[in-house]
């Protein structure tokens, strides 16, 4: 089962990590890297990305068949998408075991959200 | 038309655990061998094709792994030169060796328990079913790096844990093919329940399940759950042509056109599960295929020997309990003592742990009101069902009889 784990930030949080002092924050990537490392071991892991900050996202919109691009709205937003991990694991339980060793859990806040797929059923 | 590497395919891949036990069994390192087999393959779909097909392909897949194998050594020259020399000695040995069987050995290798369930696939279905990585990957609609870092990890942990190349002690046995039918389920499931999906480019996994699951039958004729996994493979796969629309959509069991079911193979799943159910001890795989049967010998849906089916997910219910399990016997019974004494069943299931909140308690609850004719509380059900589905084309389904 395919679970995407969105890493979710706002300002507070980011302020928080900003002024962490370099140990503490270091030890926080050497999570990160531990964590892609167990994935990667397990195989668990499809793709993980960390995204640029609010005031590098481009906001698209077509209207009219015209297309604009705006630099986001979403730099004044409370939440952001920081980041996020695909997984393919075997269980939800396992999918909230993931995001619970996101050091972001600890001051922002993580979802774990389902993939659809095509799966069929009988009935 | 197939391209001439369609028309290869069969062969390369039926003759991979051959050619990966040959090359195992005279050189000992399994992971450099599998990688070998996988290059040898290659190379066989790429020069086959435009030079001919050899008088001795095994023997020619067997020779160019041994020299792949070579050059991933070549690192380490002295070493290279001892391989050479064995390499020279080895050949007439290799292809005259006789052809022990290791399709067994590696199944059971693959499906090593340090592994996770997805390791434990994509390795089965490389190592043996001899699918490329790519081709897993275009299957589980993964990255193939996913699936490249996947396997090279599998093998790694089956090295670190010790195992060799070949079969465990006899008392260790059932839980290691237990692990391989689970393997070979998982595949099918994987193949059967996408099939409604965008299935340009990917491997028909439910084809390959279906062939691996054979030739663990052949090798275990007496394994009375070998036999029933096949046998439920093939009386479920026999429904596929009577499943889809034209444009996709699923056709639920009770609308389905019976006349394009796969009679061939609904004869051959039959006389497998009924020869095991009296000749061997019962086994979940063995109930879930006579379930499949019974469906498949009604002629209509309306001729379903509801009875016989709710006494055999009775004991399903027994031997393997589990929450897909209850509410099918629900519906059974629905059908045998009318969608009342269903409904009061479900009120009472539907407080479990294991399905509470689930979408098929209400999908299931939304099916028996509309049997009662409590149609404005069936809309009702089939709209909560469809919002907590993760399947796009159940979705599409709950959503049509939600707007009916």
């Amino acid at each position: 089962m395919k679970y995407v784990i969105l890493i979710h930030s706002n300002r507070m949080s980011q302020e928080v990590w900003e002024q962490m002092p370099a140990e503490e924050r270091g030890a926080g990537l050497a999570r990160y890297a531990a964590l892609h490392e167990d994935l990667d071991a397990s195989g668990e892991l499809i793709v993980s990305e960390a995204l640029g900050l609010p005031p590098t996202a481009k906001v698209v919109t077509v209207r009219d068949g015209a297309t604009m691009s705006t630099d986001g709205p979403y730099a004044e937003a409370k939440e952001y998408l920081a980041g996020f991990f695909l997984v393919d694991v075997d269980s939800v339980e396992r999918a909230v075991e993931i995001a619970a060793r996101i050091p972001e859990a600890e001051f922002g806040n993580v979802e774990v959200r389902p993939v659809m797929d095509l799966s069929a059923f009988e009935l | 038309m197939p391209s001439s590497y369609e028309r290869l395919e069969p062969l390369l891949r039926s003759l991979t655990p051959e050619v990966l036990g040959a090359l195992v069994r005279r050189y000992g390192d399994w992971q450099t061998c599998e990688d070998a087999v996988q290059e040898a393959l290659l190379a066989a779909a790429v020069q086959w094709p435009r030079d001919g097909r050899p008088a001795n392909p095994k023997g020619w897949l067997i020779t160019t792994a041994s020299r792949r194998r070579i050059e991933m050594w070549r690192s380490d020259s002295a070493r290279q030169r001892r391989e050479e020399q064995d390499f020279a000695l080895s050949q007439s040995e290799l292809a005259s060796a006789p052809a022990v069987d290791d399709t067994l050995t590696l199944l059971v290798l693959c499906c090593h328990p340090a592994l996770t369930a997805p390791s434990q696939v994509a390795l089965t279905l490389r190592a043996v079913g001899g699918l490329t990585t790519a081709e897993i990957a275009r299957a589980f609609l993964v990255p193939e790096a996913t699936i490249a870092q996947r396997i090279s990890r599998a093998k790694q942990r089956i090295k670190a844990d010790g195992a060799r190349f070949e079969l465990p002690p006899r008392d260790e046995m059932p839980a290691r093919i237990a692990a391989v039918l689970h393997v070979l389920y998982l595949v099918f499931n994987e193949g059967y329940t996408a099939s409604s999906g965008t299935s340009l480019n990917r491997v028909e996994l439910t084809g390959e399940a279906i062939r691996l699951a054979r030739q663990l039958h052949s090798r275990l004729p007496e394994d009375g759950e070998a036999a029933g996994l096949l046998a439920l493979m093939l009386l479920t796969d026999a429904r596929r042509p009577a499943r889809t629309t034209a444009d996709g959509a699923l056709v639920p069991l009770a609308e389905q056109d019976r006349d394009r079911w796969n009679a061939a193979a609904i004869a051959e799943g039959t006389a497998l599960v009924t020869h095991a159910l009296t000749n061997t001890r019962v086994g979940a795989y063995q109930l879930q295929a006579a379930i499949a049967a019974v469906h498949d010998e009604a002629a209509r849906a309306a001729d379903t020997d509801w009875r016989q089916i709710a006494t055999l997910y009775a004991l399903l219910s027994a031997l393997a309990p589990g929450p897909m399990v209850t509410l099918n016997r629900i519906v059974a019974i629905a059908m045998v003592d009318g969608p009342e004494a269903g409904l009061a069943q479900l009120a009472a299931a539907g407080a479990d742990p294991g399905l509470a909140g689930h979408h098929r308690v209400a999908a299931v609850r939304a099916h028996l009101l509309d049997l009662a004719g409590q149609h404005e509380a069936a809309r009702e059900q089939y709209r909560l069902a469809a919002q907590r589905t993760l399947s796009i084309p159940e979705q599409r389904y709950l959503e049509s009889r939600a707007a009916r």
